[in-house]
């Protein structure tokens, strides 16, 4: 049984009278422990599919089944248990945060919301979550404007990780930061991943990331599947007009000498 | 080749709360006419300072030590308002500032000096047509008529290939694409006939296919117009597509200056081969252990 079962998900917006279909006719699952690459231009319905999945916009029709469960079906507080389940990390944790909240604070509210731990334990948890992020314990009193980038985007996957999901939508998370702090965050991702089988719904424009870090990979072209399949063997030779013009203008570096140590 | 700016020590500091940041150290650097200068670094590197410095465009509230100096050749592009443009100033502080010293000695923003900013929707005036944003910008730089101005104004918009320039000189900027907006800003960028044009995160906005297309637009209109570009990124293989050289920069210092060829293959210092080696390009060995799945 897939963890993560989508078919037939479409959705359009009307927009200066116009209708614009955003996702049109979208099926592909996610197995536990995998990570799953969407990848697209601008407008393809990598966005949409994520918002989608997390509930925050309903389809137009089709399907979604998370761990067995119609998961479109589920309203209110029944939604609640799901979704400590299904986590997310957005490209700008700035923006998802209250910037003044203390780290602390950010890390707590999943714990007591969702009762995960009770006042007592909860120090205890979020020093744990810190460490497994690779963050100092003394971060806890920090304000999210004040931290760096970098630490600020292990804090949201540590928020994430809270609730203990078998499924955390990335969505394009690591594409704001800078290249040194990009694989560390990327090492961490797999980390959690082979320590908790969490899987990942990897959003990203990157194809040299996508390729990295994905098992598999869906092509997405003004929001139809153009191509799926290994990420390494869509990206390596793709068959989809958007997956050639993906490819051909990503930027390369062409290092002619072997690079000394 | 000869120098166009020449820059000595430039060393400015912000005032913040906690005190004051240096975000330039004493940066030395010469760009030479003509060419496609690279300006790379991570968050924090000054490589945005550096460009706004340049430009002239730092906040009254930084602090400006060292000298720019330029040896700027008069143009026959330039409208009859603008005199020649000639000589080299001895700058300091002050001169550091084109907009409060005289005309005629140092680059006037916006005329000399094209800048292409990272967010074209912020560059832009939501509430006007993009055809008259140009028409304006023709109109004060170049000296001409509103319908002279405008005509500019479409002969821009075909330069910069936007789709159908008729019908996007009366397009408000929200009418169009994340990738269209930054064709507008470039036109008006190079709108008065720049001789330096600086891309600041030009591209870091848009989707891969887009940002390629706007890369090839920005080379075709610095090799056509004879443009000497600086090309800001914090990404090393797009800026060793696009540069002739490249200068890494990390926490306000200049780390290391070289042709695209060197930094890329033999890059001198350590901080360069750590960026090169943080690229995860289409060839880098994946980071993955593929663990077996259930499925």
């Amino acid at each position: 049984m897939s963890l993560l079962a989508i078919s037939n998900l479409s959705r359009s917006y009307r927009r200066g009278g116009k209708t614009i279909v955003a996702v049109d006719d979208v099926s592909f699952h996610i197995e536990p422990g995998e990570t799953l690459a969407l990848a697209g231009p601008s407008g393809s319905g990598k966005s949409t599919i994520a918002r989608l999945v997390l509930r925050l916009i309903e389809p137009d029709a089709g399907r979604i089944e998370f761990e067995g469960s119609n998961f479109l079906a589920l309203e209110g507080s029944a939604l609640r248990a799901p979704r400590t389940r299904l986590q997310m990390v957005f490209q700008d944790p700035l923006a998802a945060f209250n910037p003044r909240a203390t780290v602390a604070r950010v890390l707590d509210d999943p714990l007591r919301i969702h009762g995960i731990a009770s006042r007592s334990e909860r120090p205890r948890s979020i020093a744990a979550l810190l460490e497994r992020v690779g963050l100092p314990a003394d971060l806890t009193a920090r304000a999210i404007h004040e931290i760096s980038g970098g630490q600020r985007q292990r804090v949201a996957i540590a928020r994430a990780i809270a609730t203990k999901p078998s499924l955390i939508v990335l969505d394009e998370a690591v594409s704001a930061l800078d290249v040194s702090v990009r694989g560390q965050i990327l090492e961490l991702l797999l980390d959690l991943q082979r320590q908790e089988r969490i899987a990942y719904l990897f959003i990203s424009h990157d194809l040299g990331v996508v390729r990295a870090i994905a098992h598999r990979i869906v092509l997405l072209d003004g929001g139809r599947i153009a191509e799926s399949g290994d990420a390494r063997a869509v990206i390596d030779a793709p068959q989809s007009a958007i997956g050639k013009a993906l490819l051909a203008a990503a930027p390369r570096l062409h290092r002619t000498s072997p690079q000394d140590t | 080749m000869t120098a166009f700016a020449s820059i000595r020590d430039l060393t400015v500091t912000y005032r913040r709360d906690s005190g004051e940041v240096a975000a330039l150290k004493t940066i030395s650097l010469d760009i030479m006419a003509g060419e496609r200068l690279a300006v790379i670094g991570e968050s924090g590197s000054g490589k945005s300072t550096l460009a706004l410095a340049i430009a002239g465009l730092l906040p009254a509230s930084a602090r400006i030590d060292g000298r720019i100096d330029w040896f700027l050749r008069p143009s026959s592009t330039l409208g009859a308002k603008a005199p020649p443009l000639s000589g080299r100033t001895e700058g300091g502080v002050t001169e550091l500032q084109p907009f409060k010293s005289e005309i005629g000695k140092i680059p006037l923003g916006g005329r000399d000096i094209g800048f292409i900013f990272q967010d074209p929707s912020a560059s832009l005036d939501p509430v006007m047509t993009v055809g008259k944003q140009i028409a304006e910008v023709a109109r004060a730089h170049l000296d001409l008529t509103w319908p002279q101005a405008y005509a500019k104004a479409k002969t821009l918009f075909e330069r910069v290939r936007l789709p159908d320039p008729d019908s996007a000189l009366r397009a408000f900027p929200h009418q169009l694409s994340g990738g269209q907006k930054q064709r507008v800003a470039i036109a008006a960028a190079i709108a008065a006939g720049p001789k330096l044009l600086i891309a600041d995160e030009a591209t870091s906005a848009l989707d891969t296919i887009v940002q390629a297309e706007i890369v090839a637009l920005i080379r075709r209109l610095v090799a056509e117009d004879g443009m000497t570009l600086l090309f800001v990124s914090h990404d090393i293989a797009l800026a060793a597509e696009l540069a002739d050289r490249i200068a890494v920069f990390r926490h306000g210092e200049l780390v290391e200056l070289g042709t695209t060829a060197q930094i890329v293959s033999v890059p001198t210092q350590a901080y360069t081969r750590a960026l090169l080696d943080a690229h995860i390009g289409l060839d880098a060995e994946p980071l993955l252990n593929r663990p077996r799945l259930d499925a």
